[in-house]
């Protein structure tokens, strides 16, 4: 008869043998958690320190940098390092583009989840993923070959503009809010429907009443993160927004956001200067627009939870 | 199909210039209706009458197209894609399954309670007042009377009325699911579909569901359809045994309950299938 080990060392946790391929794939899983937390944590102090540069070692001061709108940091004399322009081109164009694609984009996923559930879903779906597919550079070109001679010849001004930069983005924000919509729409449990259906209301007055305003705090977390990504985005803005270091007068002029600036001018400056720590407290200020908008989506999605 | 359907009704209109008499102690009456799901009948052709002010409970096992009967009465199913039917529902005289009918209109006269407790993410008072606003009532003290008088009948005010703007989903099971009938009633609806409205609660909150529908019967027609058969047995005045998509029999509920004349459903109610 075979021997029958004792409970202790059959059971007990010091008993090692059993636990060895578990422990294993503790740690591999541990380091991978590790290597992500750490790499987002010394970006965050690399750009915090480097950001923090222009005001602690070169001296400008953060009210100027933040409330001046004269960028001039090549003038020998008197060097100016007003970024107001570029963070009001940033928010310019965050803004109007989320203005032009939430429309579009929520209402492309009612259509898909409401409307035309069948065939919608089978052209808008494919012409939604394809649009996430192409990159921003092509936007960007198309942008610039297409569309500032057509806003130069029909609108006004030189094309490069504002307008131009906001209707490239709007396009490219599209897809996605378009698809966070439409899982946000689609999520919604069926009884909701048939409830409101049940008393009588018509589809639009569904749609409207009820499935809106269930699904609103999804909706939200969809633009939002749509304008995460116009915020962040710099070269196919760069390509058809003008590049132009005064504040715009109107949505026809040239201008700047804080991402084209730094692309444009991280060439050509060396290491360490003036002009390239400021460059760094840009990154710095979009960074910390990054965190503001995980935090607001945060507080969207609990808020989702508590109802 | 649907244009099939539509052309019987005109058929049997011009062929027979009073076609079905409904009774006026009826307020439905149902002639050799068809359901069917693409190729497949969930109903096959059944006929019968519903009384006015009376408890009607539809029973049977599951998939016997019990509630597929009773998502046509205010035609939910056309939601459902490749739902159709054929036959009459006839409501006071018009024939409910017409192209014709607007089904918008028709929900606010026959309403429906569902088997989960479905309110709206918003307060209590918005749940009832919001069907109110779909029917284009707006003024304040006017919304104010009929929430009140609708919770009043579904045996809620008392429970409520201190937080009347509070999230409905902070209600229990049982408060939700009545919230929900006095959504229904708040629509001044003549009959009121009920599919399951206690198979998710509690048994404290099923009685009291069940003593509300018992209660509501003197305003208006109820149809329940349940699974429990004691419930049938002590809140309806008629039942009506499906099998298979057919209707078995269809009788007072005492009799049913107690003598059926059918072998069928006297198995079925001493728990033999099903």
């Amino acid at each position: 008869m075979e021997k029958v080990l004792p409970a202790k060392d059959r059971l007990l946790k010091s008993n090692k043998s059993g636990l060895n391929g578990e422990l294993r794939g503790k740690m591999l899983v541990i380091l991978c958690a590790i290597i992500m937390i750490s790499a987002t944590i010394s970006i965050t102090i690399f750009l915090g320190t480097k950001g923090m540069q222009s005001f602690t070692k070169n001296g400008i001061s953060l009210i100027e940098f933040l409330t001046s709108t004269k960028w001039n940091p090549t003038d020998k004399a008197s060097p100016m390092y007003g970024v107001l322009p570029f963070i009001f081109g940033s928010f310019a164009v965050t803004f109007l583009s989320a203005l032009v694609a939430a429309p579009l984009g929520i209402g492309g996923a009612i259509f898909m989840t409401e409307i035309a559930p069948s065939w919608g879903k089978k052209i808008l779906q494919p012409v939604v993923e394809l649009l996430v597919g192409i990159p921003s550079v092509v936007y960007g070109f198309i942008g610039l070959s297409v569309l500032v001679p057509f806003i130069r010849e029909n609108v006004g001004g030189l094309g490069f503009s504002l307008l131009a930069g906001t209707i490239v983005l709007s396009i490219m924000i599209l897809p996605t809010i378009t698809t966070i919509a439409t899982d946000a729409m689609s999520s919604l449990p069926n009884h909701l429907r048939e409830g409101s259906y049940a008393l009588g209301a018509t589809r639009w007055q569904t749609i409207r009443k009820v499935l809106v305003p269930a699904a609103m705090p999804s909706l939200l977390t969809a633009i939002i993160l749509g304008m995460a990504r116009a915020f962040g985005e710099a070269l196919a803005v760069q390509m058809v927004i003008g590049n132009v270091r005064d504040l715009p007068s109107s949505i026809l002029d040239a201008s700047a956001t804080l991402t084209t600036i730094i692309t444009l001018n991280m060439g050509h400056t060396t290491y360490g200067s003036v002009e390239n720590n400021t460059l760094w407290s840009m990154g710095l200020i979009l960074l910390i627009m990054s965190f503001a908008f995980i935090l607001l989506i945060r507080y969207l999605s609990s808020r989702r939870k508590l109802r | 199909m649907m244009t099939a359907v539509k052309e019987r009704t005109q058929v049997d209109l011009t062929v027979q210039p009073t076609p079905i008499e409904v009774k006026s102690e009826n307020i439905i009456a149902v002639r050799n209706l068809e359901i069917f799901y693409g190729d497949k009948r969930a109903v096959n052709g059944i006929s019968l009458d519903i009384k006015k002010n009376s408890v009607t409970a539809l029973i049977g096992p599951s998939g016997c197209g019990k509630s597929t009967f009773l998502r046509s009465i205010n035609r939910m199913n056309d939601l459902i894609p490749g739902a159709r039917a054929a036959g009459e529902i006839i409501y006071e005289d018009l024939n409910i399954l017409s192209q014709d009918i607007n089904v918008v209109a028709l929900r606010k006269e026959i309403g429906m309670v569902f088997q989960k407790p479905n309110p709206f993410p918003k307060s209590i008072y918005e749940n009832i007042a919001h069907g109110l606003k779909f029917a284009g009532i707006r003024k304040k003290t006017e919304l104010d009377e009929i929430v009140e008088e609708s919770l009043q009948k579904a045996a809620l005010w008392d429970e409520v009325k201190d937080r009347l703007h509070k999230s409905a989903l902070s209600l229990s099971g049982g408060q939700q699911q009545r919230l929900c009938i006095a959504r229904s009633i708040a629509m001044k609806p003549t009959v009121i579909l009920l599919d399951e409205p206690s198979s998710a609660l509690d048994p404290i909150s099923n009685a009291k569901v069940e003593e509300l529908i018992i209660g509501l019967k003197k305003d208006y027609s109820i149809i329940i359809v349940t699974h429990n058969m004691q419930q049938a047995a002590r809140i309806s005045d008629k039942t009506a045994f499906f099998l298979n998509g057919d209707l078995i029999e269809y009788d007072n509920t005492k009799k049913l309950f107690t003598n059926p004349s059918v072998k069928k459903t006297e198995e079925y109610i001493s728990g033999r299938f099903g």
